[in-house]
């Protein structure tokens, strides 16, 4: 059907790959296709975005590193947005690309407001809204370089959403992004695998512990973190939190032969 | 001519590549029979060799006889879905009744036409009965070709499961045997045990399927697990 | 002129056709892909050993290729070393190092070090460039105690306590990362691994199927193949058996072959013993 790094498989047999001109007696035409793509590459960037539900709310958490590159370039850098009293959202990817995202929401949840008819915006509406806005982007060839995870309350049950900068969207119990995804998500599916009502006290350790593990394992990342808990109780954000760290294997290790 | 096969060597600085698809796997199945039709998908959602996630169903309910099974990059996906029930909607609103099996057919050619030159990845399926009662089912191509067949399989096992369905309920292949209908019990055991083969070759097969019956009765779904490796 | 005749190889890699291959795709010609390990494989020290384990599954692109591989591989009596990559690669060179080591063995009349078998892989990898597409984990114990290390395609090493490689490394370093602790005991370590192998197996989708584990100590090597049947293949709801004769004959012949038949008979032999 496809191939693992490349690109997506052919439309059809034989046919051409999404994107790719096609002439129709002899298939595939050459790529020469120079589309105009705007937003070639993220330039201060943030790294994963993990967040689980729990019995009675969600707990989401980024850390605070502004990465330039290789470059650690800034250390403080909030990546959690609160939306509203039931829904925050955590963004990985461009920074840039987020503050605007950040400002048309919070536009989005004063027009809203001014209303005045009782109703509000959702963690369901917001990731829709995301989705609609990333891949109306995407589609521009233009997209807004970021990942999103929308944790929030939903009728009284905790709800979690993921979209990404193609618009590829979809709910589940536990998410991460970007490296968080290969490394955390694992520990966390194990963890709802053995126990799926975990307490509110238990999703915070489980986050912490692999904050942690996103620090010893991502190149970016930092082992400072915020994290945000949401009941229906409402949003509370804590930190930034520092992990605590433990090097005691370093000194096992001598060499390499 | 040195300097100019030295300046060849550099390259532009290396810049993310952007491509507006993905594949996100899954396999789509539908069977018609005499007086019901369905639909079975598995729930894996992934990317590369990820798991997004193990619970998302890809069939979809578009009227109370017609159900639509989608596949391959799952934006478009949902993007496609939330145009068809607008559409739905519209229809009904303006028409006092559902849009039947074959008008839907009709119309998801021509949406997805609409995008002939940047088209949806997706492969569809449409699934339902017809103005007589009887299950009907339409695959299409990406770019909206389609076709009326009794069975179909679409995705990423389709390979795999089209030759099966052809031996099984087409009845090729066989000598001094001719293909009879199959009830639709018959219908769901065969769906789950080719789409539990499937899942046994098939890395982006999965997790669980979902089967959705349409009969007069209206839509009945069932979960059945696959493995989840 | 002399009779053209068939040269045996004397050994090593034929590279005959490199150029006009490589001319051939540069033009567009699809060579036929290897399989692929697209693994999970893993090692940990504990107290007095060396825990390695691998999940069973090969694949070909997005095909299941072989759903019960064995990819841990022996080396030598206190040596085992698990492989990821070109499955043609890491089989043949662990094969070949294999053999090394045992003509070392016989040679100096000692048990081989794992370091001794870290640096004949090494030195063979770095020698091909990469091109011998094998991720292997090395693991053993011998009398300095036990040993680990990662060797990568291209040559390089690691030496650490806990090694993870392949698609699934990620999950399983993160397991490792998470509850890795010096000095455990066995059935500590073992747990650990097989949770390791686990990961990689139910959230990459180039691992699958079992968990094998190895389990090397000084004097004993315990090769558990499966440790742990993590998928079970579903139950068939209906039959698939088709009547006699559901496959057309389309034509068929009979003919007599014109032969002799002898008979010779075999008679036992004692083997030359002397």
């Amino acid at each position: 059907m496809m191939s693992i790094n490349g690109s997506p498989g052919p439309l059809w047999t034989g046919g051409p790959i999404p994107g790719q001109f096609y002439n129709f007696p002899g298939g595939k035409s050459d790529s020469n296709n120079t589309q105009r793509v705007r937003s070639v590459n993220p330039i201060v960037t943030g790294t994963s975005v993990l967040a689980v539900q729990f019995k009675g709310g969600v707990v989401i958490a980024a850390d605070t590193l502004g990465s330039y590159g290789s470059l650690a370039k800034y250390r403080d850098l909030k990546r959690l947005l609160k939306v509203n009293d039931t829904t925050v959202i955590g963004a990985a990817g461009d920074y840039a690309d987020f503050q605007y995202m950040s400002n048309i929401i919070q536009q989005q949840v004063i027009n809203d407001e001014v209303i005045n008819d009782g109703f509000g915006y959702t963690p369901k509406s917001v990731h829709c809204l995301l989705t609609r806005i990333l891949y109306n982007r995407r589609s521009q060839f233009n997209p807004l370089w970021n990942t999103y995870i929308i944790a929030g309350i939903e009728e009284d049950q905790p709800y979690l959403g993921y979209v990404d900068k193609i618009g590829m969207a979809y709910e589940a119990p536990s998410l991460a992004c970007g490296f968080g995804a290969y490394v955390a998500l694992p520990i966390i599916r194990d963890a709802l695998e053995k126990k799926p009502d975990i307490s509110k006290d238990e999703a915070v350790a489980l986050i912490d512990r692999c904050m942690k593990l996103m620090y010893y394992r991502d190149a970016r990342a930092l082992n400072k973190y915020q994290l945000a808990v949401i009941t229906k109780d409402g949003v509370d954000i804590k930190g930034p939190i520092i992990s605590e760290t433990n090097w005691e294997v370093a000194h096992m290790i001598r060499g390499y032969e | 001519m040195a300097s100019a096969s030295v300046l060849s060597e550099y390259k532009a600085p290396i810049s993310a590549h952007f491509s507006p698809y993905d594949f996100n796997g899954g396999t789509v199945l539908a069977i018609a029979g005499n007086d019901f039709a369905l639909i079975a998908t598995d729930t894996r959602l992934s990317q590369g060799f990820a798991i997004h996630s193990r619970e998302c169903p890809k069939t979809f309910t578009l009227t109370n006889n017609t159900i639509l099974g989608c596949c391959g990059f799952h934006g478009d996906v949902l993007t496609l879905t939330k145009t068809l029930a607008a559409r739905l909607q519209i229809f009904e609103k303006d028409h006092n009744k559902p849009m039947p099996t074959a008008s839907i057919a009709a119309m998801l050619s021509t949406i997805l036409y609409y995008r002939r030159f940047f088209p949806y990845y997706t492969h569809n399926v449409v699934a339902g009965l017809d103005e007589e009662g009887k299950g009907c089912v339409y695959s299409f191509d990406p770019v909206g070709c389609y076709e009326k067949e009794s069975f179909r399989a679409k995705g990423s096992a389709s390979a795999m499961l089209q030759p099966l369905l052809d031996n099984q309920i087409g009845g090729k292949n066989q000598n001094g045997y001719t293909a009879q209908s199959l009830t639709s019990t018959q219908c769901v055991a065969l769906v789950k045990d080719v789409f539990t083969s499937a899942a046994e070759r098939d890395i982006y097969t999965g997790d669980n399927i979902i089967i959705s019956v349409v009969n007069k009765d209206g839509i009945k779904s069932e979960k059945f697990p696959l493995r989840r490796d | 002129m002399a009779a053209p005749c068939v040269e045996l190889p004397k050994g090593g890699f034929s590279f005959d056709n490199c150029a006009r291959n490589a001319r051939l795709e540069q033009l567009g010609l699809k060579f036929p892909t290897a399989y692929k390990t697209g693994t999970t494989i893993a090692g940990a020290i504990f107290k007095d050993g060396v825990v390695l384990g691998a999940d069973t599954r090969a694949t070909e692109d997005t095909v299941v290729a072989d759903k019960n591989c064995a990819k841990i591989h022996y080396l030598s009596d206190n040596m085992y070393c698990c492989g990821a990559g070109t499955a043609a690669d890491t089989e043949m060179t662990t094969q070949l190092i294999s053999a090394e080591l045992e003509l070392h063995r016989l040679n100096t009349g000692r048990v081989p070090r794992v370091a001794t078998a870290n640096r004949l892989l090494k030195q063979m990898l770095y020698r091909y460039q990469g091109h011998i597409g094998a991720a292997l984990v090395l693991g053993g114990v011998d009398v300095t105690g036990p040993n680990l290390y990662s060797i990568w395609p291209h040559g390089s090493t690691d030496k650490l306590p806990y090694v993870t490689m392949g698609s699934g490394s990620l999950a399983a370093m993160a397991t490792f990362e998470d509850r890795f602790k010096p000095d455990m005991t066995r059935e500590e370590a073992m747990k650990l691994v097989r949770d390791a192998i686990a990961a990689g197996i139910f959230n990459d989708l180039g691992s699958g199927s079992n968990v094998d584990l190895c389990v090397i100590t000084k004097d004993k090597v315990e090769y558990i193949r499966p440790y742990e049947v993590a998928n079970i293949r579903g139950v068939k709801q209906r039959s698939y058996r088709y009547q006699r004769g559901t496959t057309a004959i389309l034509s068929s012949e009979v003919k007599k072959l014109d032969l002799d038949v002898f008979g010779t008979e075999v008679k036992h032999q004692p083997m030359d013993t002397q």
